[in-house]
């Protein structure tokens, strides 16, 4: 008895240790938000939190595509262009019937699927960069989206729209829950598979992983794969907010970058085999509080831009602690 | 030689239906021309505890590859019990029994002890994996290589190099191996546990397991090995029962015949040289530890003792590229700062290093030979217009006749060069800032014997010329020919150091093992 | 050659010394597809005033990829090119009035500097920092937005195009040949001239091959990598410009159709993604590629959707063609 619950302790000690960078963006976001609520002039009612969360969580559905493929030690500059091109086809074809709209929904997925599927097969078998492979498909996809949705308009199934950006018993955004069962659905199962574990073994070291046997190939089609999923999940909730399609590089690329940030916020290594989507989502959820804080506390809009830019840059900056720790100069260049 | 025991009576069935398990077939393996193995008939039996022995570059490494399926072999076939097989990958190695604990270790540093042990074939639940159940296995295996300190949720980068190495070799035992090859696997272990991984083999051995033994200590494989294998230059030279050679023979038989005149005449020793760098109290956390020695104009001083003691931190130090080095260096009797290598390049007598991994450290392999000869000294080659070619291929052609480095064109790659002329390239390179202190961390190691030779000559005609040169080998013998005086390293600490008659391969050994018994009694 | 065993040391043969290599080739190889494709389609495609209209186009992105080639032969990569275009059109457009009298004269000089700052901050941070430049040049590029941004609306800045940035952007003097042809000839031959003949270029390629290897041969390795991004950041804003003087005024997101292109056109023309390989003849090439095909898309009046889709095909098809990456299994 005495020695399991010192067992549980031990684990637990181990436990936060493992998520200090999740459970720091956690903090930073409580408190963020904390301070934006007490100054918002109406206070946390359900209409305030559906606004915040209906935009937060199409950052952190992005953020978390990202992190998939940055934990096998790679990039995804094209989630944001999935993003936009699952915007523009969901503005299309998810429309009619509920159940049409259903069906509509599941080949939005397939499409962001078989875009993070692509990606995925050209850096494993072609063996190209991530960076420049995905640069590429970033912009076959943009052209898709502009190809669907030449100019902005288009409609989405109303019932599923309201139902997912509204409110739950008239207290919970709805948006929220989406993001709960994505993470229950997608990201733990995920998490806890051989192929899941294996994907942080290859960021964590390509060649060791090989050696221990690791699928090092599967692990990262399916992050790429998931990846382009994920990224179409936002699209879709992007589709029904606005109830439109758009096909818009400054967002596509608005995203691409602040994914990135968001995961770094998060506590994931860009470098690989270190973090977690659920550090992105919170890593999201701060980069987001950003900028409703410069909203009510007034800082004129003009200034908003540099701001956001600065604080990003402050943001991807805090990786560059790792090099107090160095004692060898050899490892700097690692 | 042999107690009738119960270990012997299992080993000596398990000979009576001698059935090797793992055979290898006229394998040869050649990286680009080089050949790394020729010919090789080679076979593991179970219940055997096989040792393989040879220098560096012997061949080993590649044989291990080939076995475990890490690499292909250029010619020849793999047999498991009898059945020829061709491992893609190290999986299908693992899982037709053959399982081995590598050398440069293949545990994934951002991961639990738990993930790692169980990387490939977790315990499962509902198709996820089972935290619990991968946890408790990890604490079983851990608990059979007596490392129940090690906690089942530690991350490995944060456990030290020696908890590591157990970490292994549990890995390995949590594959169920029927052939387990041991890579140096005790080079980085406490006293302690060295033991404990001994009666690990010796239990395994019981059970039927083939083990493959790759050691440099002669203590070890006595004490644990049934049956040798010597490799030299890529080829098998011999397999035999234990007791058959005396470790002379086999040490022998390592080197080779040709060791006696291999090495150019030494000067006699004068004292009144003028010293070159006077080093005093260097240290830098646990791999250098109050370090002081003085190294003269045209003396050639070596650092021996075990692998891995602090030798190469100690040239890394010395060339400025350690942070946090404490303690002094002079040069030509001035005080310097250790601060990165171009510092060091124009210090009052001009230092060069020549790194330990010529592939990653000295060479850009994809450009030219030119271009990689010149790279230290170009400023020097810089007329007022930029970088002169003539003069600067003049400089190369010197470089090239003088060291006599074999390229198809002074515009070729590097990396289509052999090992031996690689290497040429680098000494060139830093022949070419004309340095007076040089630092070399193993420059022969995967070297042919005709370079190598060549390497002894250049040093020696160096040093004549009033370079000061501290050397690192892994190579007894070359130590020996080489050095007018020996450094002894051990724990990053200087021990002994051994000049003249005392200068040999027993005093050498000795000294690097003595300590080692010492360290094991205290 | 003083003995037998040396071997044979031959002298470079010619297509070692112009750096052509088989992607080189390709690329060459390519245009000359393109341009017999277009000559099929219509007659126009092989006139000397199509051509040269041509190579006034690619001169921009020609200079901006001069500049991008650069740090991608350091195995890094510059994202904030797209708005360093703008920032060096702006700075130029604005100086005009900030500088008084002195305006016009040092308006293009100060645009260029202000590129060259934000380059040499970026390399500050990949160098000191050692943060991946994918990651601090995509922040440094948001900050230069949010400058930018501030710039236009807080101050309401002068943005016309002077004469000058006008003349050298697209009147033509010389054999009627577009001026802005030779400002890239001009950048062009700077570029070859520093890699192939001083030692900062040669150190360049040290680094992109193996930094490590580079720092232990003594190489100061951060100032090539500050210098690469600074030279870099300099070509994005002096493209930024030439820009305005080809469209008579500065405005914003003017460089984002820049990115894309520049990378594609160094990876296109051979240089290594990776670093460490690649000579400015494939760059020309690859610029020269690039402009055909867009040129080619919009006569054939592809939408730009199409345009897209193609752009992204070619550059992974060729990409799989030469360039990959070694296998895991030795």
């Amino acid at each position: 008895m005495k020695t399991a619950t010192t067992g549980a302790l031990s684990n637990g000690r181990y436990w936060i240790a493992h998520n200090s960078g999740v459970l720091t963006a956690v903090v930073l976001f409580v408190a963020m938000f904390t301070l934006y609520i007490s100054n918002h002039s109406a206070g946390l009612t359900p209409a305030v939190a559906t606004t915040a969360a209906n935009k937060a969580v199409l950052l952190a559905l992005v953020a978390m595509a990202q992190t998939l493929p940055v934990l096998t030690r790679g990039l995804d500059l094209s989630v944001g262009m999935v993003f936009v091109m699952a915007n523009c086809i969901a503005s299309v074809i998810v429309v009619g019937t509920v159940g049409e709209g259903m069906l509509g929904i599941v080949a939005v997925l397939l499409i962001g699927a078989l875009a993070g599927f692509i990606n995925g097969a050209i850096v494993v078998w072609g063996r190209l960069q991530p960076i420049i492979t995905t640069l590429a498909t970033g912009a076959v996809y943009y052209g898709i989206s502009l190809f669907v949705r030449p100019g902005p308009g288009g409609d989405v199934q109303s019932d599923i729209a309201d139902l997912l950006t509204g409110q739950l018993f008239n207290t919970v955004p709805a948006a929220l829950v989406v993001l709960l069962v994505v993470v229950l659905v997608v990201w733990i199962p995920y998490r806890r598979s051989v192929l899941g574990r294996a994907a942080y073994a290859v960021g964590s070291n390509e060649q060791a992983a090989y050696m221990s046997g690791v699928p090092v190939q599967k692990a990262k089609l399916l992050a790429y794969t998931l990846a382009g999923v994920l990224a179409s999940v936002a699209g879709l909730m992007l589709t029904f907010n606005t109830y439109s399609g758009e096909a818009s590089a400054p967002i596509a690329g608005t995203y691409t970058l602040n994914s990135i940030a968001a995961v770094v916020i998060g506590g994931t290594s860009l470098f690989g085999g270190w973090g977690s989507a659920i550090g992105s989502i919170f890593g999201a959820f701060v980069l987001r509080t950003i900028e409703d804080l410069l909203f009510v506390f007034d800082l004129p809009p003009l200034w908003q831009p540099l701001f956001q830019g600065v604080v990003l840059l402050l943001a991807v900056s805090l990786g560059a602690f790792r090099i107090l720790r160095v004692r060898n100069r050899l490892e700097l260049f690692s | 030689m042999f107690s009738l025991g119960v270990f012997s009576l299992a080993w000596m069935s398990a000979l009576l239906d001698r059935k090797p398990y793992l055979e290898l077939k006229q394998i040869s393996k050649r990286y680009g021309g080089v050949a790394a193995l020729t010919g090789v008939d080679f076979s593991v039996y179970p219940g055997e505890i096989q040792a393989v022995l040879g220098e560096n570059g012997a061949g080993k490494s590649t044989l291990i590859k080939i076995a475990s399926g890490v690499t292909d072999p250029t010619e020849g076939e793999v047999l498991i019990e009898g059945r020829p097989v061709r491992f893609r990958n190290p999986t299908e190695a693992m899982r037709a029994g053959v399982v081995c604990v590598f050398q440069e270790l293949s545990l994934l540093p951002e991961m639990t002890v738990a993930d790692n042990l169980s990387i490939v074939d977790p315990p499962k639940w509902l198709g996820m994996i089972n935290a619990q159940g991968q946890r408790e296995r990890a604490r079983a295996l851990l608990k059979r290589v007596g490392c129940e300190d090690v906690h089942p949720l530690e991350l490995v980068r944060d456990l030290p190099l020696s908890r590591r190495q157990m970490v292994e070799i549990a890995k390995a035992l949590g594959r169920n191996p029927r052939i387990l090859i041991l890579d140096e696997a005790t080079s980085a272990l406490t006293a302690d546990d060295v033991e404990r991984v001994y009666g690990i083999i010796r239990d395994l051995k019981k059970s039927g397991v083939g083990i493959l033994y790759v050691s440099h200590r002669m203590r070890e494989i006595e004490a644990l090995a049934d049956t040798a294998t010597v490799f030299r230059n890529g080829r098998k030279i011999e397999t035999f029962t234990k007791g058959e050679r005396s470790v002379d023979a086999i040490i022998e038989m390592m080197i080779g015949r040709e060791v006696t005149h291999q090495y150019p005449p030494k000067p006699e020793p004068s004292a009144d040289r003028p010293v070159a760098l006077a080093a005093a109290n260097l240290a830098w956390g646990r791999e250098i530890q109050d370090v002081s020695f003085n190294l003269k104009k045209g003396e050639i001083v070596g650092l021996g003792g075990l692998d891995g003691q602090g030798q190469r931190e100690l040239l890394l130090a010395l060339f400025g590229v350690l942070k946090g080095v404490t303690g002094t260096v002079a040069i030509d009797g001035k005080p310097i700062k250790l601060d990165g290598p171009r510092k060091a390049m124009h210090a009052p007598l001009p230092m060069a290093l020549i790194p330990e991994d010529r592939k990653t450290e000295g060479l850009m392999l994809p450009m030219s030979v030119r271009d990689n000869m010149t790279l230290a000294a170009l400023p020097r080659l810089a007329g007022r217009f930029g970088v002169d070619a003539e003069k600067e291929n003049a400089a190369v052609q010197v470089m090239v006749d003088r060291l006599r480095v074999k390229t198809p064109d002074l515009l070729a790659p590097v990396s289509a060069l052999s090992g031996g002329n690689q290497q040429k390239v680098v000494l060139a390179k830093w022949l070419m800032t004309a340095p007076g202190i040089i630092l070399l961390n193993d420059p022969t190691r995967g070297i042919d014997v005709g370079t190598k030779q060549e390497i002894y000559r250049l040093m020696r005609e160096l040093a004549n010329q009033g370079a000061a040169i501290l050397f690192y080998s892994t190579d007894y013998a070359e130590l020996i020919g080489c050095c007018d005086r020996v450094l002894v390293v051990y724990d990053g600490k200087i021990r002994r150091e051994l000049a003249g008659e005392a200068l040999n391969e027993r005093n050498l050994l000795q000294s690097a093992l003595n300590i080692d018994a010492s360290e094991r009694a205290a | 050659m003083t003995g037998v065993d040396t071997g044979a040391v031959r002298g470079p043969t010619l297509a070692m010394r112009l750096g052509i290599d088989r992607s080189v080739a390709i690329a060459f190889g390519c245009i000359l597809l393109i341009l017999a494709g277009g000559a099929m389609y219509s007659r126009e495609f092989l006139s000397p005033d199509y051509l040269l209209q041509q190579l006034q186009v690619g001169a921009f992105l020609g200079i901006i990829a001069s500049g991008a080639m650069m740090v991608i032969l350091l195995g890094h990569i510059d994202l904030s090119i797209p708005w360093v275009v703008t920032l060096g059109a702006m700075m130029a457009t604005a100086m005009v009035g900030w500088g008084g009298s002195w305006g016009p004269w040092i308006c293009i000089p100060f645009g260029v500097f202000c590129g060259a700052v934000i380059g040499i901050l970026n390399g500050l941070g990949v160098a000191y920092l050692r943060l991946p430049s994918m990651i601090f040049t995509l922040g440094m590029n948001a900050v230069v937005q949010g400058l930018m941004v501030l710039h236009t609306g807080g101050f309401a800045p002068l943005d016309q195009a002077t004469p000058a940035m006008h003349f050298i952007a697209v009147q033509r003097s010389l054999f009627g040949i577009p001026n802005a042809v030779f400002v890239w000839a001009i950048v062009g031959i700077f570029v070859i001239y520093v890699l192939k003949r001083t030692a900062f270029g040669r150190t360049v390629y040290a680094v992109g091959n193996r930094e490590s290897a580079a720092y232990l041969s003594g190489v100061n390795t951060n100032r090539v990598l500050i210098g690469c991004f600074a030279f870099s950041g300099a070509m994005a804003a002096f493209a930024g410009v030439l820009l305005a003087g080809y469209s008579n005024k500065a405005y914003q997101n003017m460089g984002d159709a820049y990115l894309l292109p520049a990378i594609a056109a160094v990876v296109l023309g051979g240089t290594n993604i990776l670093g460490g390989r690649g000579n400015y003849l494939g760059t020309i090439a690859g610029v020269i590629l690039i402009t055909l095909l867009q040129s080619i898309l919009s006569v054939m009046q592809m939408p730009e959707a199409g345009r897209q889709v193609i752009y992204g095909c070619v550059i992974i098809g060729m990409l799989l063609i030469y360039g990959r990456g070694a296998k895991a299994r030795s």
